[in-house]
């Protein structure tokens, strides 16, 4: 996916290093500490430049991409009353946080890790806005409100006004647009300062390729002093070869509650980044009966469809379907093994609780240019590794494949198959792609 | 534009892609297209001018660019460009492109384009009115006319899914593996495709469904369209509104995949990276369920969508909409084939008579022809017909530098080597060898650096300065015993007929002021024979047409220095004939010729 969130740090930090570039006239103190646990912050207090942890009262909450955080009672910022969170507070607060498990009100759980640390800002409803820029369709938006905070979220229609901001309008247009949209109910003292903080917003959120950007609130406080509170980040990771200077080594973390990758999805990724051919693996249901190894991210999709559609059609569930995944672009022979070894050992962990036989989909639509008979040559080096396992399994093996040299793959995979003594349907371009998918449910 | 592509349709390949680019040729083979799809290949880092490549059979040659500009200056009929430059290059590539215009289409492969950047790029060439195919896509084809790259496959599975004629489906499909796969199922199910296009998997492609589907729709080809769509995006409801509108009138059959997305939540991206429902309406069951309202033909599955297709084209044929369409003939490309190792443009012996450049001998070889050594020259060098005054000037070079007698070095060799009692070959070779930058030189290099002082608008004075900054007296200025008053009349000829029968000699004017300055200096700075001739060479091609980047590169491939040696060999050969005539003995050089000074060799 294009388009990858980054840690409300990560994405403070890239303000701050690009602030005179785009924000000259205004000032921000960027100070923020991320941290893991309560002994890593205590520390980081002792460091240079980090003094502030020690003298002013802090703000803690969890930085791992999800929001509604004050909503999920997850923002540490008063002790006995507003403000007074010390050091040592924050750092207890944050031990007992990685103590155990967190549900939020979404229901998705899992244990927090990451924290960041900032100072309490003391200030005024009145000195909280909200700025936001996206893609939307084809075109850019910017929405501004007067009303920062949960507020915003709650009449959203009224109280936020939107830019539309083609890709070619240049620049005096757009400022222009800026300014006639600016929300009325901002103050006529501060909305000259706002037009120009929105511009340069729209400016930063543009030339960093972020395909997301919201602050919200920003506050903005007196002397020029902004401070951004709350902060929401997607960059747009295509861009990443142009932007590596600028974004530094920006980490892409995973949403929270999302179960951590399996060690085996985590070596397919790897496998991949390492590889020009594209593996793909998502383990849905470890228990399932019905596992797919199919060719091309297409032929992925709608092999996935239709064995949802049989499997329901048929007596059975979504639940068959144990994974999805896909491997394409020309992998060499030893990448398929190891991605057909990957998927058998997997199949060949758990016996089918109702004691029904496992389906292998060896499916794939007409290749382009890929030459089948030698990626099928890394399927039958596995399957004479794993024949016996999956026999235990009763496993059955049906093949679909087209493209360049498919006559020779679906022979090969066939005569080693019944060499091995695996149950195999091995078909061509003749047959519709999906139709495997029927044979193996309807039986 | 009703149809992307016709039989005479040509792309400028952007990148050297051998397979690709004979995966193209072997379909135009196939299908019996009179020129290749390819008619030249950008390839900004090679060194070489051409890349050869199997049609049918035989070899062909395409020439390589360094730029897309340098390719279509010299293509004009070109106006599809296959952009199959990497992620990091592909926007550049497609921006220049349309800058340079008079390209209609342009087909973008590279996935993962930054997407600001694809949206610069697709709202460019829409304002300017040009298709783009992806990015993020093997591309498009219009079956019996014109296949981009790898769409389709090998050539027999081309033929299977009848990708090899127009059928009467019009196919959009976003990934690239399945438009294969329903060209199969459309083959099996109906008569094959008269246009398909995969518009891409990544989230902003230039041109989308609607786009394409609005072409078909005035094509007369098409009789029905078959639309694969995805989840995620809104694209299919363009489609809806289009037929509302009657913008659509063809029968329309379609299917969103993606309805597995469905049973899970979030975090599984299913596809491709356009490929993500933000709203209901973008799952594929909305998709597929408010295409099914509007009239289209959606089947109850994946599964089912070749029997949907069978019904719709059974229903089209029994209207009579769709005939029976006939089978072309077809070539076969041969399974094995061999690359040739050499290569020849100039003449031709495989014929009842050889040939140079395409005449007969016998066409240029007798008077009544009325074709001389020039016309000769003409064919087997530069694979041209040059005119009249271009012949007889060449002819009156080559007598100019015949001989210059027996002192200058060449002649010398050769008669010395002729005294030792080797053979006319041998010893004109060593007369040959002699030829280069001191002996005949000039000539190349009064080319070279009079036209370079004559590009740059040096004035004379300019000119002097920046030869002396180099250290090298001017080539082609200044002669033994002639001058101004006591002029060369070879020279003078040369000029005369230049200036009779030149349309014009700029090169030459300037040269003259040039000699003007320098007699100033010292009366024997004349421009002299060898200094007239390059100059007037490059008049000569200049006034036929010839780029100044060509002349550049026959300066420097040493074609000036050809006419020399060519001219100089007539003469040697008489020197060696006159040595072997006259029976003279082995040559030694008096030893009193010779200054000796020869101290002992110090040791170290």
């Amino acid at each position: 996916m294009a388009q990858k969130a980054i840690r409300e740090y990560d994405g403070k930090a890239l303000f701050s290093k690009q602030w005179e570039n785009y924000f000259s006239g205004f000032h921000y103190g960027f100070k923020s500490v991320l941290v893991t646990s309560g002994a890593e912050l205590l520390a980081k207090a002792e460091e240079h430049g980090f003094e502030w942890l020690k003298q002013e009262p802090l703000v803690a909450k969890p930085d791992m991409l999800f929001g509604k955080r004050g909503k999920n009672d997850l923002v540490l910022f008063k002790d006995q009353k507003p403000g007074d969170v010390s050091l040592e507070v924050a750092a207890k607060w944050i031990d007992e946080k990685i103590s155990h498990t967190t549900t939020l009100l979404t229901g998705q759980h899992g244990t927090l890790s990451h924290f960041i640390i900032e100072p309490f800002t003391p200030h005024s409803q009145e000195q909280e806005y909200y700025i936001s820029a996206t893609c939307v369709g084809e075109d850019d938006v910017l929405y501004m409100s007067a009303e920062g905070g949960m507020e915003v979220e709650e009449g959203w229609d009224e109280k936020v006004n939107e830019v539309v901001i083609p890709i070619d309008m240049d620049d005096a247009d757009m400022e222009r647009e800026v300014k006639a949209n600016v929300p009325a109910d901002i103050p006529a003292q501060d909305k000259a300062k706002f037009v120009s903080f929105a511009i340069a917003f729209f400016k930063f959120y543009r030339d960093m390729n972020f395909a997301y950007l919201e602050i919200n609130p920003i506050v903005m406080l007196d002397n020029n002093e902004m401070a951004i509170l709350d902060l929401v980040a997607r960059l747009d990771d295509t861009a990443g070869f142009m932007m590596k200077e600028t974004w530094g080594d920006i980490e892409y973390p995973t949403a929270f509650g999302m179960e951590d990758m399996t060690p085996e999805e985590k070596a397919v990724a790897l496998a991949d980044s390492k590889s020009g051919a594209s593996l793909k693996l998502t383990i849905l249901n470890p228990m399932g009966r019905v596992w797919t190894m199919v060719a091309g991210g297409g032929a992925s999709v709608v092999y996935a469809d239709t064995i949802a559609d049989f499997a329901e059609a048929n007596g059975g569930s979504i639940a068959d379907l144990a994974n999805y995944g896909e491997y394409s672009g020309g992998p060499t022979t030893g990448e398929t093994k190891f991605y057909a070894d990957t998927i058998i050992d997997l199949m060949t962990r758990h016996k089918d609780p109702k004691g029904e036989d496992k389906i292998m989909i060896i499916g794939g639509a007409i290749a382009n240019f890929t030459d089948v008979a030698k990626t099928f040559t890394g399927i039958i080096q596995s399957f004479d590794a794993n024949a016996e396992k999956m026999k235990e399994h009763n496993t059955k093996i049906y093949v679909r494949r087209g493209g360049p040299n498919y006559e020779k793959g679906l022979k090969d995979i066939k005569e080693a198959a019944d060499r091995l003594g695996l149950y195999i349907e091995v078909y061509g371009p003749e047959t519709h792609v999906t139709d495997i998918v029927r044979m193996a449910l309807e039986k | 534009m009703e149809k992307l592509y016709t039989r005479d349709t040509q792309a400028i390949f952007w990148n050297n892609n051998k397979t690709a680019i004979q995966r193209m040729l072997d379909y135009d083979y196939t299908i019996k297209r009179d020129t290749p799809s390819v008619a030249a290949i950008v390839a900004p880092t090679s060194g070489n001018k051409f890349e050869k490549f199997f049609w049918g059979p035989d070899e062909i040659m395409i020439p390589l660019y360094k730029s897309t500009a340098d390719a279509r200056k010299e293509h004009e009929n070109t106006d599809v460009l296959l952009n199959f430059a990497s992620f990091r290059t592909a926007y550049d590539v497609t921006m220049e492109a349309i800058e340079i215009g008079g390209f209609k289409s342009i087909m973008v492969t590279a996935e993962g384009i930054p997407e600001r950047l694809a949206r610069k790029m697709n709202n460019t060439a829409r304002n300017a009115g040009v298709t783009v195919i992806g990015p993020a896509t093997v591309g498009a084809i219009a079956p019996g006319a014109f296949k981009i790259a790898n769409i389709g496959g090998t050539i027999e599975n081309i033929v299977n899914s009848k990708l090899h004629r127009a059928g009467s489906c019009g196919l959009v499909t976003r990934s690239g593996g399945l438009f294969n796969e329903l060209s199969n199922i459309i083959a099996i199910n109906a008569d094959g495709i008269a246009e398909g296009v995969a518009i891409g998997g990544d989230r902003f492609v230039g041109s989308v469904f609607i786009d394409n589907m609005l072409r078909m729709e005035k094509n007369p080809e098409v009789k029905y369209m078959v639309l694969l769509g995805e989840v995620g995006g809104t694209e299919e409801y363009k489609i809806i509104e289009a037929i509302k509108a009657g913008q659509i009138t063809k029968p329309v059959i379609a299917w969103c995949i993606g309805t597995i997305a469905k049973h899970f939540s979030s975090g599984v991206q299913f596809g491709h990276a356009g490929a993500s429902a933000n709203a209901d309406a973008e799952t594929a069951a909305a998709k597929n369920k408010a295409m099914a309202e509007a009239g289209i033909y959606v089947p109850a599955s994946f599964n089912d969508l070749p029997g949907t297709i069978n019904e719709v084209y059974e229903k089209l044929r029994a209207e009579g909409t769709i005939q029976e369409i006939p089978e072309p003939d077809m070539n076969v490309v041969p399974k094995v084939r061999r690359s040739k190792q050499f290569i020849c443009t100039i003449s031709d012996d495989r014929g009842e008579e050889c040939t140079y450049a395409g005449f007969p001998i016998s066409s240029v070889a007798t008077p009544d022809t009325g074709k001389g050594i020039g016309d000769v020259i003409s064919l087997l060098w530069f694979k041209k017909q040059y005119p009249k005054w271009a012949t007889d000037f060449i002819e009156t070079v080559i007598k100019t530098v015949a001989d210059h007698g027996p002192a200058v070095s060449g002649a010398h060799n050769a008669k010395v080597t002729a005294r030792a009692g080797k053979s006319v070959v041998e010893s004109l070779v060593t007369g040959l060898l002699t030829i280069g930058p001191r002996f005949g030189g000039a000539i190349d290099g009064a080319a070279e650096h009079f036209k370079y002082a004559d590009d740059n608008g040096l004035t004379p004075a300019e000119f002097l300065g920046h030869m002396k900054k180099q250290g090298i007296p001017i080539p082609g200025i200044g002669h033994r015993i002639k001058s101004l008053k006591n002029p060369d009349l070879r020279v003078t000829g040369l000029m005369n007929y230049a200036a009779e029968n030149f349309p014009s000699t700029p090169l030459l004017d300037y040269a003259r002021t040039v000699e003007a300055l320098t007699t100033s200096k010292k009366e024997n700075l004349i421009l002299n024979v060898d200094g007239t001739i390059g100059i007037l060479m490059v008049d000569m091609w200049r006034a036929l047409g010839y780029s100044e980047d060509e002349i550049n590169e026959f300066i420097a491939s040493g074609t000036l220095n050809s006419f020399f040696i060519v001219g100089r060999t007539i003469g040697f050969i008489g020197h060696v004939l006159d040595e072997k005539r006259l029976a003279m003995p082995m040559y030694r050089h008096p030893m009193d010729d010779i200054l000796y000074d020869v101290p002992e060799a110090e040791e170290i």
